[in-house]
């Protein structure tokens, strides 16, 4: 019985030599995650938004994680799902960014570039039954083009005006559905986006009031530092709740 | 977590016809994009032209449909390289078959019509299931919405059994745009029934001109 490493993947395990593995490492099941990201391309460029809360189970331990971050000058990606395997995909691309820059050759990988190289990455570990437990959004502007698109840990990616991962899918993209326009102004951007971290505030219990914006544009990227939202609880139902039944708790 | 099993696969459901005529192919694919009861996109799309005279439409797992068309693309890059023309819409077919079959034991969860021009000019449908059966036929639809269409199709296109002899073609003895039509009546309808079925209809349409694309809106709930 010994360790030995796995020539295919890294990938642990313990080895009887007579017989076959018994015991391996792989992706089973996530334990610290992050909630819902919302994108939306808006006039300028695309916006990323997103909560800073990595829970462990049902435990908010995490308070102040960037779940959004910059890949290269075009793009933005932000991630709900396992932080580690996060981690892992940023440890990917900024070597995909890196050895671009290398080549020193006035060329740059643009959102749509990136999102393809992340397309194989997620395929090919779910191929391997070893999964990054990850739903990404990327956005990104190069030369004027926008893009959003997004994948899962299964491989399943697409692009669209506005995405939303998790939660954000049942409760952000309704609301983006009915009040998204091609030409909105930054300003009117933020103020959809903060209209729908409200309801996923409310509703998702993994979310916390600690929000953090992202923008690109052609100009540059901007992720900006994190700010709370004000919620409202004066609701005539939350006042005496037990009023109508004495001596209950 | 099994080490295996169904988390490795969703069905992104959607519909795909093809239908055969004289001289021509109608290769159509709604474009919804959908997990459970949820949509995901309502413009997804899921034909892929992969050669002059041949379009593939599937529908199943995204994942795996993206793979298998970016497979295939690749194939028919090489094959033009190595011998200096277009792959034949048969040859294609072979191709698909054996790609599907290669993953025998790890299907790729995609259901396929293959459509386009034959060597002689006239329009070839073929129809697959995940693992590469495939049989060349006159018309074929695939995906979610299928079991309500392929009746349809069945009685409007009169096919003649495979069982008669001599064999008999298969190909319809339609113009172009009452194919067209026929296949806009058919999406219309699985649309209204089937809940994977719907937001936009992509119809391409290959004859010895080329290959041309137009899009029908079709309901969004």
């Amino acid at each position: 019985m010994e360790l030995q490493r796995s020539m295919v993947d890294g990938s642990v395990c313990m080895k009887d030599s007579a017989k076959s593995e018994i015991s391996s490492e792989r992706t089973l099941y996530p334990y610290v995650t992050g909630t819902s990201i919302i994108g939306m391309k808006y006039k300028d460029g695309v916006i990323l938004a997103s909560d800073t809360a990595g829970s462990y189970g049902s435990t908010l331990r995490y308070k102040s994680v960037e779940r959004i971050k910059q890949v290269g000058d075009h793009t933005l990606i932000g991630a709900s799902g396992e932080i580690s395997d996060f981690q892992e995909i940023m440890r990917y691309l900024d070597e995909l960014i890196l050895y671009d820059k290398m080549w020193d050759d006035g060329n740059s990988l643009g959102p749509k570039e990136v999102h393809n190289y992340l397309n194989r990455i997620m395929y090919n570990r779910r191929n391997k039954f070893n999964p990054l437990w990850n739903s990404l959004v990327l956005g990104g502007v190069k030369k004027g083009q926008k893009y959003l698109g997004t994948v899962n840990m299964i491989g399943t990616h697409y692009e669209d005006d506005h995405l939303a991962t998790g939660f954000g899918n049942h409760l952000a993209r309704p609301i983006l559905r009915s009040e998204w326009r091609e030409d909105l102004t930054f300003e009117e951007a933020v103020k959809l986006i903060e209209k729908c971290l409200l309801v996923l505030l409310y509703r998702d219990r993994s979310s916390i009031n600690k929000f953090q914006i992202a923008k690109i544009t052609d100009e540059g990227t901007t992720i900006f530092p994190p700010y709370a939202l004000k919620t409202f609880w004066g609701f005539s139902h939350f006042q005496n709740p037990s009023k109508g039944a004495a001596g209950t708790w | 977590m099994a080490l295996r099993g169904d988390w490795m696969y969703e069905n992104n459901g959607g519909t795909c016809v093809a239908i055969a005529g004289i001289d021509y192919c109608v290769v159509a694919a709604d474009t919804r994009l959908s997990v459970g009861y949820n949509i995901l996109t309502r413009d997804h799309s899921k034909i892929c032209s992969l050669a002059d005279k041949v379009v593939l439409a599937s529908s199943g797992f995204q994942g795996d449909i993206r793979a298998l068309h970016k497979n295939l693309a690749a194939r028919h890059l090489l094959y033009q390289h190595q011998h200096n023309k277009q792959m034949s819409c048969p040859a294609m077919g072979q191709l698909l078959s054996n790609t599907l079959y290669y993953k025998r034991f790890f299907p790729y969860y995609a259901f396929n019509v293959l459509g386009g021009l034959d060597n002689e000019g006239k329009g070839c449908v073929f129809t697959y299931d995940a693992v590469g059966s495939y049989e060349r036929v006159g018309y074929s639809a695939q995906g979610s919405g299928s079991s309500l269409i392929m009746p349809v199709l069945d009685n409007q296109l009169k096919s003649p059994s495979p069982l008669l002899l001599p064999a008999r073609d298969a190909v319809t003895p339609l113009s172009e745009t009452e194919a067209v039509d026929l296949v806009k009546d058919v999406f219309a309808s699985a649309t209204e029934r089937d809940i994977y079925t719907g937001d936009k209809l992509e119809i391409v349409v290959i004859n010895a001109s080329g290959i041309k694309r137009e899009y029908l809106e079709l309901r969004k709930d």
